[in-house]
């Protein structure tokens, strides 16, 4: 500790706060699992490889003068029979090299994953605040349309706000607009739970002296709710968040495999997927197989991180 | 007990009106129906005309009124893309969804609360843990996967089973159905194995977390005091009660088989309701939308409230503090 | 003395934990013989539970029967398992629990209860464990027996349902009943209803009742004898008018101290100091020398030894003399 003496007193708070951290239970049940740590350093990397993508890629898929129809099909780690080029993971029937459009591919399934529950986050949040602390007509109506909305499946609710959204959008936006339709969708299909457990949170919170105290000295409802009740909320939040954003990287890539989500010019996990069945009868398995590898370890890590997640912050949910 | 069914039915139908309501905006408001109804060749007097029959020239809550009228009696308009009326496009589909649906839901009900009570009973046990292990890869599969999974195994690999269709069917009253024929019964299988697999784990999982929840109880331990047999134990005392909480989301799993069907229907080309509602989508063809969501609503809602009687069946404390209460 | 029921010699359970090995019960013996009504006191989480679970062989994993010899009927039973021990359960010790609100199957009638108890037990025919069902709640004072036999656990209320947990208990004819804590549950007034009813249905039969309790009161009413627990260990063990007259250990003397007793007059009531110290952080020698008035350098040694006056015996260095309260 020799050398922070010399530094500033800020500093010193910073560091010991980082010690902390890192002393924390929280951090002693992470370097206990080895799950944890394997599913949390598999999604970095694939975050990051989406984030890369186009650094990473030795080819833009969707450049169409890269293409060469002459490299369609070809086989994985093979030379091209007829351009001897050679595919780590094979080409598609149009040449297109299938790791670059995987990589391409996650960026598109984890990008609307991402926005879709962080879309569900906020909403779910603000009306479970204003729910929990307006109460009266504002709860009934909010938390009536969460059980309406809960007695369906979220996929088919998300189905349905894509069908109506595709009906309003003009023809010619509905591609360009189709990934936010799709994150729209996603999130508005996924908020309740989120609105349900800050609600929740936020009825015991809002009862409690420290409340009461803020409000008596002046404060607005707003700085007291997010103050006061949302730190209290957070971890349940963070659980929720996870399981979530497994289960709208799962809700994109059906909905993109039913033709449903991700427009051909912006190819998802899933879109490659549909395309990839198409050539499960000729032989063609790498077209289909490394999207579906991909898909599923992304989906079983996240599963993985937020079950351990549950776990290790207990919080009380439901 | 009777106040409290009353009381159910009456919250099922506000549900029905709004999703009635839901339905009606998407027809009202989503395109333009006669737009979508006459081709390009049309005169205003053709548009003035189809609006007044189509009602659309009264006021708003006279037409609503107009469209769940209609809906009571099956009537949804007709198909922008097939020109037919929607209600035989639904008949002519629903008896292929609804076959699947069942025999997944008696698939995943069976299996899922065997192996739940298995995997709890035998907690530390290997078999146990492995199947836990292989149900939490089973939750993250995406169910599309699975189908895919099982047509490579069983149709392109060993070709054992059809990959698409629903084999032959053979007409029984106005009914299609696929039991009656081998091929029907063939094609059913793989289709049924992906749609109900999911629901299965889930209600696996949770029938063992509530079944280790109910075996920590006093009366349990009270009951292995008394020297009962551990089967008695187990299946007559911490069974039923751990179905008590377990029927709420059965039920509800079942009703996610009938939408999930959509998935397993596509990709095995089944043509059931979900196919219709995914090429409506594609299509926009918001009449087929708006009666398959009326349709799955009423399924839902009647099927909650077959749950919600249910356990007046099994839980006798409900039925005594509701007789007492009225 | 006759041949006892129950005879525990050095009986010692461990839980292993991440922090070592923890000794709920240490090195523990005592007899009950037959009819013989044994009080087991003691603060929370002195052992005196985890004992009693240990007799009836319903200890929680991972605790388990590290040491020591449990005999009932002359049987060794420490070592059996399973089948075995189920057999036992029941038919020669009997359980009562705390709450009767948690101790019954809500799910099931309260005569199937009875029933299934005794066909598992009893080589009779199921008619006729209905007809000793009825004739089983009749004499624990449930009005009616005839119909209630056919209610479920909640129709009735707290102290009912103790008699009913007493029926179940004792329908096998066991030899011994375990009582853990039977009346802490319970209001006040019904409390000595029940201690009586225990009492008398075992009197009649013969039966024997280990009493554990935390409640002088209770031990005062309805004990024969009485052992004292300290942190797993016993400290004092003697016939309970002596016990609670004339105590030889400091902590039985604290107990008696802190406990209001109509014949004790208008004493001040006394506080033991500090608290019993956990299981995981006990101190050496006598474990509650920290506490003890009397305690002296060898205290914190080694145990106290035992030193025996007439029936009683009690392991402490400095004994409170004849004369009494320090």
């Amino acid at each position: 500790m020799a050398e922070l003496s010399s530094q500033t007193p800020e500093k010193v708070v910073e560091r010991s706060r980082l010690r902390v951290a890192i002393d924390s239970d929280f951090a002693w049940q992470f370097r206990k699992s080895p799950v944890a740590i394997v599913s949390a350093v598999v999604v970095t990397i694939m975050v990051l490889a989406a984030i890369f993508a186009p650094l990473i890629a030795p080819y833009d898929p969707f450049d169409p003068g890269s293409l060469n129809l002459m490299n369609g099909f070809s086989r994985p780690m093979t030379p091209n029979a007829f351009t001897q080029e050679v595919f780590w993971l094979g080409t598609d029937d149009q040449g297109r090299d299938v790791f670059s459009t995987i990589l391409y591919g996650m960026r598109i399934s984890l990008f609307v994953g991402a926005a879709a529950v962080l879309f569900a986050m906020v909403l779910g949040i603000t009306l479970g605040l204003l729910a929990g602390y307006a109460g009266g007509w504002t709860e009934t109506i909010i938390m009536r349309v969460a059980d309406v909305q809960l007695t369906f499946p979220a996929i088919l609710v998300a189905m349905l706000i894509f069908g109506i959204a595709k009906g309003i959008t003009p023809v010619e936006y509905r591609d360009q607009m189709a990934i936010w339709v799709l994150i729209i969708a996603i999130g508005l299909s996924d908020w309740v739970q989120f609105a349900r457990v800050v609600r929740g949170a936020t009825l015991v919170e809002k009862n409690k002296e420290y409340v009461q105290a803020a409000r008596l000295i002046g404060r607005g409802s707003g700085a007291i709710m997010l103050r006061h009740i949302l730190p209290n909320v957070l971890s349940p939040v963070l659980v929720i968040a996870t399981i979530s954003l497994a289960l709208a990287i799962i809700a994109e890539a059906t909905l993109s495999f039913l033709g449903v989500g991700a427009p051909p010019t912006q190819p998802s996990l899933g879109t490659l997927i549909r395309i990839g069945q198409g050539f499960l009868f000729s032989g063609e398995w790498w077209i289909l197989l490394f999207p579906a590898l991909t898909l599923l370890t992304l989906a079983l890590s996240v599963n993985l991180l937020g079950d351990w997640l549950r776990d290790a912050l207990n919080p009380r949910l439901r | 007990m009777l106040a409290y069914v009353i009381q159910r039915v009456f919250q099922s139908a506000i549900v029905l009106l709004v999703v009635g309501l839901v339905a009606f905006s998407m027809f009202r408001f989503v395109g333009d129906p006669v737009d979508n109804m006459l081709g390009q060749e049309r005169t205003q007097a053709d548009i003035e005309r189809l609006r007044t029959t189509l009602g659309l020239d009264q006021p708003f809550p006279v037409q609503y009124y107009k469209f769940l009228t209609n809906a009571a009696q099956g009537n949804f308009g007709v198909s922008y893309r097939q020109g037919r009326p929607v209600s035989d496009i639904l008949m002519e589909r629903a008896p292929a969804t609804l076959e699947l649906a069942a025999v997944s839901g008696f698939l995943a009900i069976t299996i899922g609360i065997g192996l739940g009570v298995f995997t709890a009973i035998r907690r530390n046990g290997f078999a146990a843990n492995a199947i836990m292990s292989i149900s939490l890869i089973g939750v993250s599969l995406p169910t599309f996967l699975i189908g895919i999974l099982l047509i490579y195994l069983f149709s392109v690999e060993l070709g054992w089973l059809p990959s698409f269709g629903r084999g032959e069917t053979v007409d029984v009253g106005g009914w299609s159905t696929g039991f009656l024929t081998s091929s029907g019964l063939q094609a059913l299988i793989l289709p049924s194995i992906t749609l109900g697999l999911y629901q299965m784990t889930l209600i696996m999982r949770l029938v063992r977390s509530e079944m280790l929840e109910v075996l920590r109880q006093d009366y349990i331990r009270f009951a292995r005091a008394r020297g009962l047999r551990e089967r008695a134990v187990n299946f007559r005392h911490a069974l039923k009660n751990t179905l008590v909480p377990v029927i709420t989301v059965t039920g509800l799993q079942l009703g996610s088989i009938i939408a999930f069907a959509i998935i397993t229907e596509t990709v095995f080309q089944w043509p059931g309701v979900g196919l219709l509602f995914i090429n409506a989508i594609q299509f926009v063809d918001i009449p087929v939308m708006a009666a398959y969501l009326m349709l799955i609503s009423v399924m839902f809602v009647g099927i909650n409230l077959i749950v919600d009687l249910l356990y007046f069946a099994i839980d006798p404390r409900l039925r005594a503090d509701r007789t007492a209460a009225h | 003395m006759k041949e006892a029921v129950l005879s525990i010699r050095d009986l010692t359970v461990e839980i292993p934990t991440r922090h070592g090995i923890l000794r709920p019960v240490d090195g523990v013996s005592y007899d009950i013989a037959p009819g013989e009504v044994l009080g087991v006191v003691g603060e929370s989480g002195a052992g005196k539970s985890m004992a009693g679970n240990a007799v009836i062989g319903l200890l929680t994993p991972p605790a388990h029967i590290a040491g020591g010899e449990i005999v009932v009927n002359g049987q060794r039973i420490d070592q059996l398992t399973g089948e075995a021990m189920r057999r036992l359960r029941g038919k020669q010790i009997g359980m009562v629990f705390q709450d009767p609100l948690t101790s019954l199957n809500p799910l099931l009638r309260i005569g199937d209860q009875l029933t299934e108890t005794m066909l598992a037990h009893l080589d009779i025919s199921r008619t006729e464990a209905e007809e000793r069902a009825v004739a089983a709640l009749a004499e624990v004072g449930i009005p009616g027996a005839a119909e209630r036999v056919n209610s479920y656990p909640h129709e009735f209320s707290g102290g009912m349902r103790q008699r009913v947990v007493i029926a179940l208990a004792l329908c096998a004819e066991p030899s011994l009943i375990i009582a853990d804590e039977p009346t802490t549950a319970l209001d006040v007034s019904v409390q000595a209803q029940i201690i009586a009813l225990l009492k008398r249905l075992c009197r009649d039969r013969g039966t024997a009742i280990m009493l554990i309790t935390h409640d002088m009161g209770v031990i005062a009413e309805a004990a024969d004898r009485v052992a004292v627990m300290y942190a797993g260990r016993l400290a004092e063990l003697g016939p309970v008018r002596e016990v609670l007259m004339q105590p030889h250990h400091p902590y039985t003397a604290g107990l008696m101290g802190s406990t209001p007793l109509a014949s004790r007059g208008k004493d001040r009531l006394h506080q033991i100091p500090g608290a019993m110290p956990r299981l995981d952080s006990l101190p050496g020698g006598c474990a509650f020398h920290p506490r003890c008035p009397r305690a002296a350098a060898r205290c914190s040694s080694a145990p106290g030894p035992l030193i025996t006056d007439g029936d009683g015996r009690a392991a402490c260095w400095f004994p409170l003399d004849r004369e009494g309260v320090a």
